[in-house]
């Protein structure tokens, strides 16, 4: 491998400025990203209050903590708060933010203001949301079911509904502008497939999002008709149909889990790749298969209502769209799998939340297809088997993701490193607490207990037993989160300083310093090779035997 | 209401136990690959440790046949499990043919349940083993779910619209049912118990409470009152609107073109909404019922008119069924 010395230019993106008018007027895409990732903090710990609150209640089958009406709130606001404000934006407006344009060797997105922009929606759609919750809250569940949600809630509905529509908007330009940098802003020689694979998988989170994302704001509208001015798209007494709430909802909300996995599959394709210095195994179909999830994931969300009085046709169609949904999944596993062999593995904190990923969004995968089985979706849809199969997915695998990625970019972002050893601690704790939180919640579903439940059958001994053992991991949880967000805050002073590229890897975001400057390359750099280029070109080996290849030109 | 072993649930359905075998299946499935890709990366973690900080291993390019073994092969369990998964569940959501049919409204915060003989009950539900019980379910208010986990059945009830589930349960006892849709405030207090009796325990339970109107017998009472013989005909023979005779369940030509099945939604729709789908020859005289009748009582005229296409139509008295009123089988979905 060849080594770069770098210079570390006086200025970087951090020192170029100073003021907080220097931060909330920058259109610089690494200021944004860390705009982003401080407010995407706050709404996280926000979430996870709610999240603790539930725990603590669901200890006893009595309610004791709260009335059924506040316990309905802190579930609501828990989802809402954690999906559009914290899982949505979490790595593509963060991680994606900041490293799209490096990875690709530009200089920014390709709509530095729009960038911006995105981020004020974001911060506004955000703030009324927060007034919703202060004012009063909303207990509709983060789903908004009508008529539930237009006729029946006596709640904040509309001012989180408008928090929610505002903050799509963000989803939208932000996507738009990852787009158009993916299309037009590459380095020289940096071809498509020479992307690493973290770029692929937002390009294939963004198509969604400019996609998906004008549906629930339209559905949003008519639900905010509908509760106003009662029009009739949803009341069957005004000639609507409840149901078609449900469609418009998961039309969109089904490809937002993708939108929330899928950037999470890109950093662990960086870190399993990085930290075994391999290049990932079997790249183009890795690449490929984001976007197939990302076409599939718009023709399975009618697998969210096989319960819903959909006909049964619909549900067998449903059904095996979103079997078929699960293959490319598999494949990145598999691929993710085979790069480790004969690779030289690292047991970085990064590598550790890559395998952990690995292993989680493989059993959040694979309870997905209890779901989009009918016979036994029937029995355990709408119950806590749901509520464990995606946090797998979400927090097993994005917040996992997220952190890992954090955690590896971090000297790049802050020009400090973490403190190594209680990294690696936090991420035993986190996974340890993680699977002690969301296992039991498995069995509980299959027992039949609902989901959005404020108090149980106290005769049933076995719920409460695995409500323990469940609030007990949540416990765990907590701190293993806790200790990353204290050690973080403290890197920044005090962490040692990281140079331009401590890990020692190829890819263009470690080519420059560290924090790198304000035009991220002082030179538009060339790229000559393809991504994940560890060893000198000229060996590749094909399955057990080494084949020798001619040199590539140069 | 535990099971021996305690983190099973209770299986009392005929079906309960093809839920459960599917079940076990992805279980299997779950389990071999979650380990399978588990003990590999973990013995590859151990075997390719970095042994030093200047190792540089040798890139591998892929293969595609791998790929495609590795397609395939989940590809293909994923089918076996999609085709079994949707066989059990055509028995889960099919109601059979004669199954003893039990009025469902659902309401915030509570389940009441009428039984073809007039026996209300409210978050509790007496049936007997060994016989079909078909829930015809509606609600007064928001959707609500009612979920059997013990018959390992569940399904919306929607407002608008009549839905359904079966189950023949398969030994006595006392079963938890949910509301498994979040209704508001009282959800997680919408809940009750399926008490499945012997069948002469349950004939006995109906008897007990006798002297209770039957809905078909409430329907009738409510034709009349609500002045639907003024056009249907006084024994609903028919006149300035179609007869009633005999419809249930008979293939409706409509105005325009067309047919549908006059099944209870189809009769539901007709009273709250009758311009909807008119019946060839009627003009679109008839005024709408919303809001003039609550679902329990629209039940009742639906199962009036059904009974009127039944071939022992019910009697304004109450009397025990015998081995499930015979209907002609319609799904209601």
């Amino acid at each position: 491998m060849e080594e770069f010395t770098i210079q570390p230019p006086r200025t970087n993106y951090l020192n170029a400025a100073y003021g907080i008018k220097s931060w909330l007027l920058t259109k610089d895409h690494k200021r944004i990203a860390v705009l982003y990732l401080g407010s995407v903090s706050f709404f996280f710990l926000i979430g996870s209050l709610y999240a603790m609150a539930i725990r603590l209640e669901l200890l006893t089958p009595q309610g004791d903590l709260t009335q059924s009406s506040t316990y309905n709130k802190v579930f609501t606001q828990h989802g809402i708060i954690m999906v559009f404000f914290f899982l949505i934006p979490s790595i593509p407006a963060t991680l994606g933010n900041f490293l799209i344009p490096m990875m690709i060797g530009a200089k920014d997105l390709a709509f530095p203001r729009i960038n911006l922009l995105s981020w004020y929606i974001y911060m506004i759609g955000g703030v009324l949301t927060i007034y919703a919750l202060l004012a009063g809250g909303v207990d509709t569940g983060w789903t908004f079911y009508t008529p539930y949600s237009t006729t029946f809630s006596n709640s904040y509905v509309i001012a989180a509904g408008l928090g929610i529509f505002i903050n799509g908007f963000s989803s939208i330009l932000t996507g738009l502008n990852f787009i158009v940098t993916i299309h037009t802003m590459r380095a020289p020689g940096m071809t498509w497939y020479r992307l690493p694979l973290f770029v692929w998988s937002h390009y294939a989170t963004s198509l969604i999002m400019i996609l998906g994302t004008p549906v629930i704001a339209i559905t949003i509208i008519l639900l905010a008709f509908e509760r106003i001015a009662h029009i009739g798209i949803f009341d069957p007494a005004a000639g609507g149909d409840p149901v078609l709430f449900q469609h418009l909802f998961w039309f969109y909300s089904h490809p937002a889990v993708y939108i929330m996995v899928l950037p999470a599959m890109g950093v662990t394709s960086e870190l399993i790749a990085n930290f075994s210095r391999k290049n990932i195994f079997g790249y183009k179909f890795v690449a490929f298969s984001s976007l197939a999830i990302a076409v599939l994931g718009f023709l399975v969300w009618g697998h969210h209502m096989f319960v819903s009085s959909q006909s049964i046709y619909a549900g067998m169609i449903f059904s095996f769209l979103s079997f078929a949904v699960a293959i490319p999944s598999a494949i990145k596993v598999f691929n993710w799998t085979a790069t480790l062999y004969k690779a030289s593995i690292s047991y970085d904190t990064p590598m550790l939340y890559g395998l952990g990923f690995i292993g989680l969004f493989t059993i959040g995968g694979m309870t997905g297809m209890f779901l989009a089985s009918l016979a036994t979706d029937v029995h355990l849809t709408d119950t806590y088997f749901i509520v464990a199969h995606f946090h797998y997915i979400m927090v097993g695998g994005t917040l996992l993701a997220y952190l890992g990625g954090l955690h590896y970019w971090w000297p790049k972002i802050s020009g400090r490193m973490y403190p190594e050893g209680w990294g690696r601690f936090s991420a035993l704790v986190v996974f340890v607490g993680f699977n002690l939180t969301f296992a039991p919640q498995f069995v509980l579903g299959y027992m039949g207990m609902p989901r959005r439940y404020h108090t149980y059958p106290a005769e049933l001994v076995s719920w409460q037993v695995l409500h323990v053992l469940s609030t007990a991991g949540a416990s765990i949880l907590g701190v293993g989160l806790l200790i990353p967000l204290v050690y973080l805050a403290w890197s920044l002073r005090y962490g040692r300083i990281a140079d331009s590229n401590p890990w020692h890897l190829p890819g263009l975001e470690w080519q420059t310093s560290s924090p790198p400057p304000t035009e991220n390359f002082l030179e538009t750099p060339i790229v000559h090779e393809e991504p994940y280029a560890f060893a000198p070109p000229g060996t590749k080996e094909v399955i057990g035997k080494f084949e020798k290849e001619a040199p590539a030109e140069a | 209401m535990q099971s021996s072993f305690p983190f099973i649930p209770e299986s009392a359905s005929t079906f309960a136990g093809d839920v459960d075998a599917v079940y076990f299946y992805i279980s299997g499935v779950t389990v071999f690959f979650v380990t399978l890709i588990s003990l590999v990366i973990i013995f590859f973690v151990i075997r390719y440790r970095r042994r030093n900080a200047f190792e540089i291993p040798r890139p591998i390019e892929g293969s595609t046949k791998l790929e495609t073994l590795w397609s395939v092969i989940p590809l293909l369990i994923a089918m076996s499990i999609f085709v079994w998964g949707t066989k059990v569940y055509f028995t889960q959501y099919r109601p059979p043919q004669n199954a003893m049919e039990i009025y469902v409204v659902g309401k915030q915060w509570m389940w009441k349940f009428q039984h073809p003989t007039g026996q209300r009950e409210i978050n509790e539900l007496h049936v007997p083993v060994g016989r079909r019980v078909k829930l015809i379910m509606t609600t007064e208010d928001t959707i609500h779910d009612l979920f059997v986990p013990a018959f390992r059945t569940k399904a919306d009830v929607v407002p608008g619209k009549y839905t359904s589930i079966w189950f023949e349960a398969t030994k006595p006892g006392t079963y938890h049912f949910f509301c498994a849709e979040y209704c508001g405030m009282n959800h997680s207090g919408m809940r009750g118990f399926v008490e499945v009796m012997e069948p002469a325990a349950f004939d006995n339970w109906l008897s007990g409470n006798a002297n209770q109107v039957s809905p078909a017998a409430a329907g009738h009472t409510m034709f009349e009152s609500l002045g639907c013989a003024s056009c249907h005909g006084a024994n609903s023979e028919g006149g300035r609107g179609p007869a009633l005779i005999g419809v249930y369940g008979s293939n409706v030509v409509l105005s325009g073109g067309g047919t549908v099945r006059a099944d209870e939604s189809y009769l539901r729709e007709s009273i709250i909404n009758p311009q909807a789908k008119v019946v060839t020859g009627f003009g679109p005289i008839m005024p709408s019922f919303q809001g003039q009748v609550t679902e329990e009582l629209l039940l009742a005229l639906v199962a009036y008119i059904k009974s009127l296409s039944t071939a022992k139509p019910e009697l304004p008295t109450a009397k025990p069924p015998a081995t499930g009123t015979p209907q002609s089988a319609n799904p209601v979905r």
